[in-house]
């Protein structure tokens, strides 16, 4: 990752690749394991490293929304989906060879794909010559928003940030109409019923 | 998890906390790390909570269906108002500057209505997705 220098250098270093490790160690255990539960707590302790990822990639603001929404809001939402279902997964019939070989294949285009892109931190690369360079320069005195990030989303691209609050307001639209229907129709039926289940 | 003493009051505890985090989020994204969606999942973090332990009965009590319903289309209506009132002042679409005689006053109102019209609508989403989830049963 980053290319520190000196003695704290070799620490970050060596918090990258022990982060690195436990994110493919939590990843293969996800594949390998068949109790949902688990499965769901694991992708939460994913979302938990990628956020620490972030942050010494120095995306604070990612990391927070990774936090937030990846390990914390989705580990509950994925919960409250298995309180529905099974905990267990089924053991596949057939051996998916199929999509092993679709992973690979694709997994080896990415790579492959990487080797075009400039590389990591590299401040000649095209992103950091387009308009980043204007706006960490313009940003605070145009704006008056010490936090470049928050300026960018909410004043340079507000358009961008009211779709994606549309998005938000489509999902929980669609949500409703689907799912909250059935508690309507039940809840005439048995009415007097105290429904404290999470 | 209505009858778990230790869920209860850890969660007594620690919901006035995580709420009050949510605004600090939400009315300091200008300054550090955060803003309107991070907030807003925060805070609806917190009322689920409060669901999960306590029951959806009562979190319905706390915040009927019909608020956060209704809070889902507030937020992108003020998102989108805050936009009608600068093109009102004079100015473009969503240009905060007219919104104060000063341009950076102008931004920071612009800015926090905004992130406070997305914190409203992703906290209601949380809201409603978890209880329409959590209101049907197996």
């Amino acid at each position: 990752m980053v290319a520190h220098r000196g003695e704290t250098g070799t620490v970050i270093l060596g918090i990258d690749i022990a982060l690195l490790v436990l994110l493919a160690v939590v990843g293969i255990a996800i594949i390998r394991l068949r109790n949902l539960f688990a499965v769901t707590m694991l992708s939460g302790i994913y979302s938990l490293l990628l956020a620490c990822v972030f942050v010494l990639l120095d995306a604070v603001d990612v990391a927070f929304t990774e936090a937030a929404v990846g390990a914390g809001i989705s580990t509950v939402l994925m919960l409250s989906v298995l309180a529905l279902t099974k905990s267990r997964e089924r053991i596949p019939v057939t051996t998916p060879l199929l999509p092993l070989v679709t992973v690979l294949v694709t997994g080896g285009l990415l790579i492959y794909g990487t080797w075009d892109l400039p590389a990591f931190g590299d401040p000649n690369a095209p992103v950091h010559q387009h308009v980043a360079p204007a706006y960490l320069a313009e940003a605070e005195h145009q704006t008056g928003v010490p936090n470049v990030v928050t300026a960018v989303l909410a004043s340079y691209r507000g358009y961008d940030t009211l779709g994606e609050v549309t998005v938000i307001f489509t999902a929980g639209i669609g949500v409703l109409l689907l799912l909250s229907g059935g508690y309507r129709r039940r809840r005439k039926e048995d009415e007097p019923d105290s429904r404290g289940r999470p | 998890m209505k009858n778990n003493v230790i869920a209860r009051v850890v969660a007594k505890l620690t919901i006035p906390g995580i709420l009050l985090f949510a605004l600090y989020v939400q009315f300091h994204g200008d300054y550090g790390p955060g803003g309107g969606f991070q907030a807003g999942v925060i805070f609806g973090a917190g009322f689920i909570l409060y669901g999960m332990v306590f029951g959806l009965e009562n979190l319905r009590k706390v915040v009927p269906p019909q608020v956060t319903t209704t809070a889902i289309a507030v937020g992108v209506l003020l998102y989108g108002g805050v936009g009608i009132v600068s093109e009102l002042l004079g100015a473009n679409y969503l240009d905060y500057s007219a919104l104060a005689p000063d341009p950076h006053d102008g931004q920071h109102i612009g800015i926090i209505v905004v992130e406070l019209g997305v914190g409203i609508t992703v906290a209601a989403v949380m809201m409603t997705i978890f209880t329409a989830f959590a209101g049907r049963q197996r």
